[in-house]
């Protein structure tokens, strides 16, 4: 059923040519064929596990000796064990972060998901010019994170922004939002949701294609709403979509840098007056090279790792309930 | 054949049941609202370009362009602070490296995963899948900086191009599209005709994963045309890449809006060429990495 999407699909070659009297010179090589089957292949995955253990799996075993030191670049390195780690567990600031990421995810999150639901939704349906829509759609992906961040930081300006000012007709005096932790949050997930909600719709939508449209007839037949149907049939089936999608938002929302940084509009790593917006990935920045505590910064992305793993924990085990009772 | 139906709209609906699939009244107005709330920032963007800066802060603000480019760009390349003309040279060079790099070690390990029988493959693949889940970027910042300190190529841009050399996505990738976009039998076929591995992948793999191969190019080079973090610790502000450019910008001229916005503008007009150029493919792409995912 992938039929339906118009994609450039990759061309089908011919079937294979057999030409048997041609069979002989394949074997001909011998041990040199033997050694082309056993050993390319390792040739063909080394540049990659070359480069990864260099520049990712090095760094990764290193961070882990580092948090257990007072580190200092280029200075003396103390061994503490787990005492940065203590530290960090006892650190106000650092879960003032942990809280602020969360929050900023789970309202930057949920709207959008169901935003990029109904757009799939939307945009499975027939109607002329969709290509136009999609591509539309998906325009937001392809602009910069500072860019978004700049043009909403100003649309989001107390004074003279474009928002307060459309407010302001529905009576609202106009709101400093970097001054309140929810009015940031929220500011911040809007950049967010603009750039990437699009791009989940499309990815929803490519899943939604691929649901046989039998089902639909034979649930229409028995009289089924559409707005049944969609609970019944499109959701269930979405699940391993909907799975993924989470997944990225997940790691996305959770190292959350660009947009707070550039919100905040000077390179601080503070978030706000008193952090009311800074993230688990500043607060790394900010302890490793504005306070140059090596150590306490790599303890802090150790962290940051666990609170990724229990936020794809709690969200598969969210997801997978989805539709599982149909 | 209901698939083809959603292609061609059909003259006459056949039945009720078909006809569920054309766009409401509802669906209509809903698309248009999300076309107009992706686009108006980005208009906002361009036309905030072609202002100045009293302009910029009438209300209701200016929705058509105005005749102050030419001024707001020589401003913008003359300002001490930002190097944006340097910014935006280094960002070309890296990023076009990183995705000729990423995309070529991804085909060349996604040939290997997706058509080649060799002890370990499923355990390195399965690795390969598990770092996807590690933000190595924040796990790295302190190993990676020490690194480039000792190396001495702080503040040079090799230091950004070098850990992004790979991606575990790409891999990921490139085998889930060499799977299917390559029969087993034509790689049976050109071994049976004698031919080599390495002949394989030249001549069988690379003409066929092609469109794959676009796609990924395009996705990796939007990514480090847009990575911040790591620039921004690594470099110094006479050499930067545009998105630390914009932020230098954004702090010694934050008043200064429709330079800025010329600035951000700027950083987003060659991400827009390459969209214009191969949106379709990019959709088309996207969604068929989805549905393989």
């Amino acid at each position: 059923m992938t039929l339906n999407i118009d994609t450039p699909a990759p061309a089908r070659r011919p079937g294979p040519r057999r030409s048997s009297g041609r069979r002989a010179t394949g074997r001909g090589g011998g041990g040199l064929t033997r050694f082309d089957l056993r050993a390319t292949p390792y040739f063909l995955v080394s540049p990659y596990f070359l480069l990864f253990t260099l520049f990712g799996l090095f760094p990764l075993g290193y961070t882990l000796w580092a948090s257990l030191h007072d580190w200092e670049l280029g200075g003396d390195k103390t061994f503490l064990g787990i005492d940065n780690y203590v530290e960090l567990i006892a650190d106000d600031g650092f879960w003032n972060a942990v809280v602020n990421t969360v929050g900023i995810f789970v309202i930057s999150t949920i709207p959008q998901l169901i935003l990029a639901l109904m757009l799939a939704n939307a945009l499975n349906k027939r109607i002329r010019g969709r290509l136009f829509f999609r591509l539309g759609i998906l325009l937001p992906l392809v602009t910069s994170v500072v860019a978004v961040a700049v043009v909403f930081t100003q649309l989001y300006g107390r004074d003279y922004g474009m928002i307060n000012w459309f407010l302001g007709f529905f009576g609202v005096e106009p709101i400093e939002w970097q001054n309140q932790s929810w009015t940031a949050w929220i500011a911040i997930s809007t950049m967010i949701d603009w750039r990437w909600t699009g791009y989940n719709a499309i990815i929803l939508l490519a899943a939604m294609q691929t649901i046989p449209k039998d089902l639909y007839e034979a649930a229409s037949l028995d009289g089924a709403s559409p707005r049944r149907q969609f609970w019944q049939i499109t959701i269930p089936m979405l699940r391993p979509t909907l799975v993924f999608v989470v997944f990225i938002s997940t790691i996305g929302g959770l190292t959350l840098f660009a947009e707070p940084v550039m919100f905040e509009g000077n390179p601080t790593m503070a978030g706000g007056a008193t952090g009311q917006y800074q993230t688990v990935a500043m607060f790394i920045v900010k302890e490793a090279f504005r306070d140059f505590d090596m150590g306490y910064a790599s303890a802090a992305a150790w962290m940051l790792f666990a609170l990724i793993l229990v936020g794809i924990l709690i969200n598969y085990s969210f997801t997978r309930r989805i539709g599982g009772n149909k | 054949m209901t698939a083809i139906q959603t292609r061609r709209r059909p003259a006459k609906p056949a039945s009720a049941a078909n006809r569920i699939w054309d766009a409401g009244p509802l669906t209509k107005v809903v698309l248009a609202f999300a076309l107009v709330l992706s686009a108006f920032p980005i208009y906002y963007m361009f036309i905030m370009a072609t202002r100045t800066n009293d302009e910029a802060l009438d209300t209701p603000p200016p929705l058509l362009p105005g005749g102050n480019l030419g001024d707001n760009v020589s401003r913008l390349l003359s300002t001490e602070d930002a190097h944006f003309a340097t910014g935006l040279i280094n960002s070309i060079i890296i990023s076009t490296t990183v995705t000729v790099s990423v995309v070529l070690i991804s085909t060349l390990a996604g040939f290997a995963f997706a058509k080649l029988k060799f002890r370990g493959s499923k355990i390195l693949l399965g690795s390969i899948l598990l770092t996807m889940m590690v933000p190595l970027q924040q796990m790295g910042i302190v190993p990676l900086y020490e690194m480039m300190v000792n190396l001495g190529w702080t503040g040079q841009i090799q230091a950004v191009i070098l850990p992004f050399l790979v991606n575990g996505f790409g891999v990921f990738m490139m085998t889930q599209y060499t799977t299917q976009a390559v029969p087993d039998e034509l790689v049976e076929a050109a071994r049976v005709d004698g031919a080599s591995t390495m002949r394989i992948y030249a001549s069988v793999v690379l003409p066929a994963v092609r469109p794959g191969m676009a796609v990924l190019a395009l996705l990796t080079f939007m990514q480090n045309w847009n990575e911040f973090m790591w620039p921004s610790i690594v470099l110094n502000p006479d050499n930067p890449v545009v998105q630390t450019s914009i932020a230098a910008l954004n702090q010694a001229h934050g008043t200064d809006y429709v330079m800025l916005f010329t600035g951000t503008a700027a950083s987003v007009l060659p991400l827009f060429v390459v969209f214009i150029l191969f949106g379709r493919q990019i959709v088309g792409g996207l969604m068929e990495g989805a549905v393989k995912a």
